[in-house]
Protein backbone atom coordinates (compact mmCIF):
# COMPACT_ATOMS: atom_id res chain seq x y z
CA UNK A 1 0.00 0.00 0.00
CA UNK A 2 1.18 3.50 -0.81
CA UNK A 3 2.09 5.13 2.50
CA UNK A 4 0.94 8.55 1.25
CA UNK A 5 -2.57 7.26 0.66
CA UNK A 6 -2.98 6.17 4.29
CA UNK A 7 -5.02 8.78 6.12
CA UNK A 8 -3.03 8.83 9.35
CA UNK A 9 -1.92 12.47 9.45
CA UNK A 10 -3.75 15.75 9.38
CA UNK A 11 -3.41 17.89 6.24
CA UNK A 12 -1.49 20.61 8.09
CA UNK A 13 0.89 18.05 9.59
CA UNK A 14 1.53 16.57 6.15
CA UNK A 15 2.21 19.97 4.60
CA UNK A 16 4.65 20.85 7.38
CA UNK A 17 6.33 17.50 6.99
CA UNK A 18 7.96 17.71 10.41
CA UNK A 19 6.38 14.68 12.13
CA UNK A 20 5.29 14.34 15.74
CA UNK A 21 8.25 16.01 17.43
CA UNK A 22 8.12 19.11 15.17
CA UNK A 23 11.73 18.86 14.02
CA UNK A 24 11.37 16.20 11.34
CA UNK A 25 13.74 13.26 11.17
CA UNK A 26 16.61 15.06 12.91
CA UNK A 27 15.99 13.24 16.22
CA UNK A 28 15.86 9.83 14.52
CA UNK A 29 18.97 10.60 12.47
CA UNK A 30 21.17 11.86 15.34
CA UNK A 31 20.06 8.93 17.53
CA UNK A 32 21.34 6.52 14.86
CA UNK A 33 24.60 8.40 14.24
CA UNK A 34 25.43 8.44 17.95
CA UNK A 35 24.39 4.75 18.21
CA UNK A 36 26.82 3.75 15.44
CA UNK A 37 29.63 5.78 17.02
CA UNK A 38 28.96 4.21 20.42
CA UNK A 39 29.38 0.60 19.19
CA UNK A 40 33.22 0.68 18.90
CA UNK A 41 33.56 3.22 21.73
CA UNK A 42 31.64 1.06 24.22
CA UNK A 43 33.54 -2.09 23.25
CA UNK A 44 36.82 -0.18 23.76
CA UNK A 45 35.63 1.25 27.08
CA UNK A 46 34.42 -2.10 28.45
CA UNK A 47 37.75 -3.80 27.62
CA UNK A 48 39.67 -0.94 29.29
CA UNK A 49 37.32 -0.60 32.27
CA UNK A 50 37.47 -4.25 33.28
CA UNK A 51 41.24 -3.86 33.62
CA UNK A 52 40.67 -0.88 35.93
CA UNK A 53 38.53 -2.71 38.50
CA UNK A 54 40.20 -2.14 41.89
CA UNK A 55 42.84 0.09 40.24
CA UNK A 56 44.72 2.44 42.54
CA UNK A 57 44.14 6.19 42.21
CA UNK A 58 47.56 6.59 40.59
CA UNK A 59 46.91 3.83 38.04
CA UNK A 60 43.48 5.21 37.21
CA UNK A 61 44.71 8.78 36.68
CA UNK A 62 47.55 7.50 34.52
CA UNK A 63 45.13 5.48 32.40
CA UNK A 64 42.83 8.48 31.81
CA UNK A 65 45.73 10.69 30.72
CA UNK A 66 47.76 8.30 28.61
CA UNK A 67 47.67 7.55 24.87
CA UNK A 68 44.54 8.75 23.13
CA UNK A 69 42.38 7.77 26.11
CA UNK A 70 41.32 11.38 26.87
CA UNK A 71 40.10 11.78 23.28
CA UNK A 72 38.23 8.47 23.27
CA UNK A 73 36.76 9.20 26.71
CA UNK A 74 35.67 12.62 25.46
CA UNK A 75 33.94 11.08 22.45
CA UNK A 76 32.35 8.43 24.67
CA UNK A 77 31.01 11.09 27.04
CA UNK A 78 29.65 13.36 24.27
CA UNK A 79 27.99 10.56 22.29
CA UNK A 80 26.60 8.63 25.26
CA UNK A 81 25.03 11.65 26.99
CA UNK A 82 23.63 12.90 23.67
CA UNK A 83 22.25 9.45 22.82
CA UNK A 84 20.94 8.94 26.35
CA UNK A 85 18.95 12.18 26.54
CA UNK A 86 17.45 11.47 23.09
CA UNK A 87 16.32 8.05 24.28
CA UNK A 88 14.92 9.36 27.56
CA UNK A 89 13.07 12.05 25.59
CA UNK A 90 11.30 9.35 23.54
CA UNK A 91 10.31 7.44 26.68
CA UNK A 92 8.94 10.64 28.28
CA UNK A 93 7.05 11.53 25.08
CA UNK A 94 5.51 8.04 25.05
CA UNK A 95 4.47 7.71 28.68
CA UNK A 96 3.91 11.22 30.11
CA UNK A 97 0.43 12.41 29.08
CA UNK A 98 0.32 15.86 30.68
CA UNK A 99 1.88 18.34 28.24
CA UNK A 100 3.23 20.53 31.04
CA UNK A 101 4.98 17.67 32.89
CA UNK A 102 6.22 16.33 29.55
CA UNK A 103 7.90 19.57 28.46
CA UNK A 104 9.29 20.22 31.96
CA UNK A 105 10.76 16.71 32.22
CA UNK A 106 12.30 16.86 28.73
CA UNK A 107 13.90 20.26 29.35
CA UNK A 108 15.20 19.07 32.76
CA UNK A 109 16.69 15.90 31.25
CA UNK A 110 18.35 17.82 28.41
CA UNK A 111 19.88 20.47 30.67
CA UNK A 112 20.96 17.83 33.21
CA UNK A 113 22.60 15.70 30.50
CA UNK A 114 24.45 18.71 29.11
CA UNK A 115 25.66 19.78 32.56
CA UNK A 116 26.83 16.29 33.62
CA UNK A 117 28.51 15.71 30.23
CA UNK A 118 30.47 18.99 30.48
CA UNK A 119 31.44 18.23 34.10
CA UNK A 120 32.67 14.79 32.97
CA UNK A 121 34.72 16.35 30.16
CA UNK A 122 36.18 18.81 32.65
CA UNK A 123 37.19 15.93 34.95
CA UNK A 124 38.88 14.13 32.04
CA UNK A 125 40.76 17.36 31.25
CA UNK A 126 41.89 17.83 34.85
CA UNK A 127 43.10 14.22 35.06
CA UNK A 128 44.88 14.51 31.72
CA UNK A 129 46.74 17.65 32.80
CA UNK A 130 47.83 15.84 35.97
CA UNK A 131 49.48 13.19 33.79
CA UNK A 132 50.91 15.55 31.16
CA UNK A 133 52.25 18.31 33.43
CA UNK B 1 -6.18 15.71 21.02
CA UNK B 2 -9.16 13.31 20.85
CA UNK B 3 -8.60 9.63 20.26
CA UNK B 4 -11.62 9.29 17.90
CA UNK B 5 -9.94 10.84 14.87
CA UNK B 6 -9.76 7.56 12.96
CA UNK B 7 -6.04 7.04 13.48
CA UNK B 8 -4.85 3.58 14.48
CA UNK B 9 -4.09 3.26 18.19
CA UNK B 10 -1.37 1.10 19.70
CA UNK B 11 -2.38 -1.84 21.92
CA UNK B 12 -2.50 -1.22 25.66
CA UNK B 13 0.39 -2.82 27.53
CA UNK B 14 -1.96 -4.30 30.16
CA UNK B 15 -3.91 -6.42 27.65
CA UNK B 16 -1.00 -7.15 25.31
CA UNK B 17 0.08 -10.80 25.36
CA UNK B 18 3.83 -10.90 26.17
CA UNK B 19 5.90 -12.15 23.26
CA UNK B 20 9.67 -12.34 22.78
CA UNK B 21 9.49 -9.29 20.46
CA UNK B 22 7.60 -7.11 22.95
CA UNK B 23 9.65 -8.29 25.96
CA UNK B 24 12.93 -7.53 24.16
CA UNK B 25 11.59 -4.12 23.08
CA UNK B 26 10.66 -3.06 26.62
CA UNK B 27 13.98 -4.46 27.89
CA UNK B 28 15.77 -2.25 25.35
CA UNK B 29 14.11 0.82 26.86
CA UNK B 30 14.68 -0.37 30.40
CA UNK B 31 18.39 -1.04 29.81
CA UNK B 32 18.59 2.40 28.16
CA UNK B 33 17.33 3.98 31.37
CA UNK B 34 19.86 1.97 33.41
CA UNK B 35 22.64 3.10 31.05
CA UNK B 36 21.67 6.78 31.52
CA UNK B 37 22.24 6.12 35.20
CA UNK B 38 25.47 4.27 34.31
CA UNK B 39 26.71 7.34 32.42
CA UNK B 40 26.24 9.32 35.64
CA UNK B 41 28.33 6.67 37.44
CA UNK B 42 31.08 7.24 34.85
CA UNK B 43 30.86 10.96 35.66
CA UNK B 44 31.12 10.17 39.38
CA UNK B 45 34.11 7.83 38.87
CA UNK B 46 36.03 10.40 36.76
CA UNK B 47 35.16 13.35 38.98
CA UNK B 48 36.04 11.51 42.19
CA UNK B 49 39.44 10.65 40.68
CA UNK B 50 40.00 14.27 39.63
CA UNK B 51 39.23 15.47 43.16
CA UNK B 52 41.95 13.32 44.72
CA UNK B 53 42.86 10.02 46.37
CA UNK B 54 40.33 10.26 49.19
CA UNK B 55 37.29 10.91 46.98
CA UNK B 56 38.48 8.19 44.58
CA UNK B 57 38.84 5.62 47.38
CA UNK B 58 35.34 6.48 48.60
CA UNK B 59 33.98 5.91 45.08
CA UNK B 60 35.84 2.59 44.85
CA UNK B 61 34.47 1.40 48.19
CA UNK B 62 30.91 2.35 47.16
CA UNK B 63 31.30 0.48 43.85
CA UNK B 64 32.77 -2.60 45.54
CA UNK B 65 30.06 -2.83 48.24
CA UNK B 66 27.39 -5.46 47.64
CA UNK B 67 24.90 -2.88 46.39
CA UNK B 68 27.59 -1.36 44.16
CA UNK B 69 28.38 -4.80 42.73
CA UNK B 70 24.67 -5.43 42.12
CA UNK B 71 24.30 -2.09 40.30
CA UNK B 72 27.44 -2.78 38.25
CA UNK B 73 26.11 -6.19 37.20
CA UNK B 74 22.98 -4.43 35.96
CA UNK B 75 25.02 -1.80 34.13
CA UNK B 76 27.36 -4.37 32.51
CA UNK B 77 24.43 -6.50 31.32
CA UNK B 78 22.63 -3.36 30.09
CA UNK B 79 25.70 -2.31 28.08
CA UNK B 80 25.86 -5.63 26.21
CA UNK B 81 22.12 -6.03 25.83
CA UNK B 82 21.58 -2.48 24.56
CA UNK B 83 24.59 -2.84 22.23
CA UNK B 84 23.40 -6.16 20.77
CA UNK B 85 19.76 -5.15 20.46
CA UNK B 86 20.85 -1.73 19.15
CA UNK B 87 22.65 -3.45 16.28
CA UNK B 88 19.39 -5.37 15.68
CA UNK B 89 17.59 -2.01 15.55
CA UNK B 90 20.13 -0.65 13.03
CA UNK B 91 19.41 -3.62 10.73
CA UNK B 92 15.70 -2.78 10.93
CA UNK B 93 16.54 0.82 10.03
CA UNK B 94 17.99 -0.33 6.71
CA UNK B 95 14.92 -2.52 6.19
CA UNK B 96 16.44 -5.91 7.04
CA UNK B 97 15.03 -8.60 9.34
CA UNK B 98 11.32 -7.84 9.66
CA UNK B 99 10.08 -11.40 8.94
CA UNK B 100 8.62 -13.03 12.08
CA UNK B 101 11.03 -15.98 12.03
CA UNK B 102 14.02 -13.63 11.55
CA UNK B 103 12.72 -11.38 14.35
CA UNK B 104 12.53 -14.27 16.80
CA UNK B 105 15.89 -15.65 15.73
CA UNK B 106 17.70 -12.27 15.99
CA UNK B 107 16.02 -11.74 19.37
CA UNK B 108 17.34 -15.07 20.57
CA UNK B 109 20.84 -14.11 19.36
CA UNK B 110 20.59 -10.85 21.33
CA UNK B 111 19.60 -12.66 24.55
CA UNK B 112 22.31 -15.33 24.22
CA UNK B 113 25.08 -12.93 23.16
CA UNK B 114 24.36 -10.36 25.87
CA UNK B 115 24.31 -13.14 28.47
CA UNK B 116 27.59 -14.61 27.21
CA UNK B 117 29.26 -11.18 26.97
CA UNK B 118 28.22 -10.36 30.55
CA UNK B 119 29.59 -13.72 31.73
CA UNK B 120 32.75 -13.16 29.66
CA UNK B 121 33.27 -9.69 31.13
CA UNK B 122 33.17 -11.05 34.68
CA UNK B 123 35.39 -14.02 33.79
CA UNK B 124 37.98 -11.71 32.17
CA UNK B 125 37.79 -9.43 35.20
CA UNK B 126 38.43 -12.28 37.69
CA UNK B 127 41.27 -13.69 35.58
CA UNK B 128 42.91 -10.23 35.40
CA UNK B 129 42.50 -9.73 39.16
CA UNK B 130 44.18 -13.12 39.66
CA UNK B 131 47.15 -12.05 37.52
CA UNK B 132 47.60 -8.63 39.18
Amino acid sequence: MDVRSMNMRSHLSRVRGLGANHIGVHHFWVQRITAIALIPLMVWFMIEALQLVNASHEAFVFWVGSDYNPVLLGLLIVFSFYHGQLGLQVIIEDYVRNEGYKITLIITIKLFALAVAICSLFSVMRLTFKVLL
Amino acid sequence: MGSDNGRPISPHLQIYRPQITSILSITHRFTGIILSFGACLLFYWLTAASLGVEAYNTAQSILSSWIGKFVMLGVVFSVWYHLANGIRHLFWDIGVGFELTTLRFSGLIVVISSGLLTFGTYMACYILMGIN
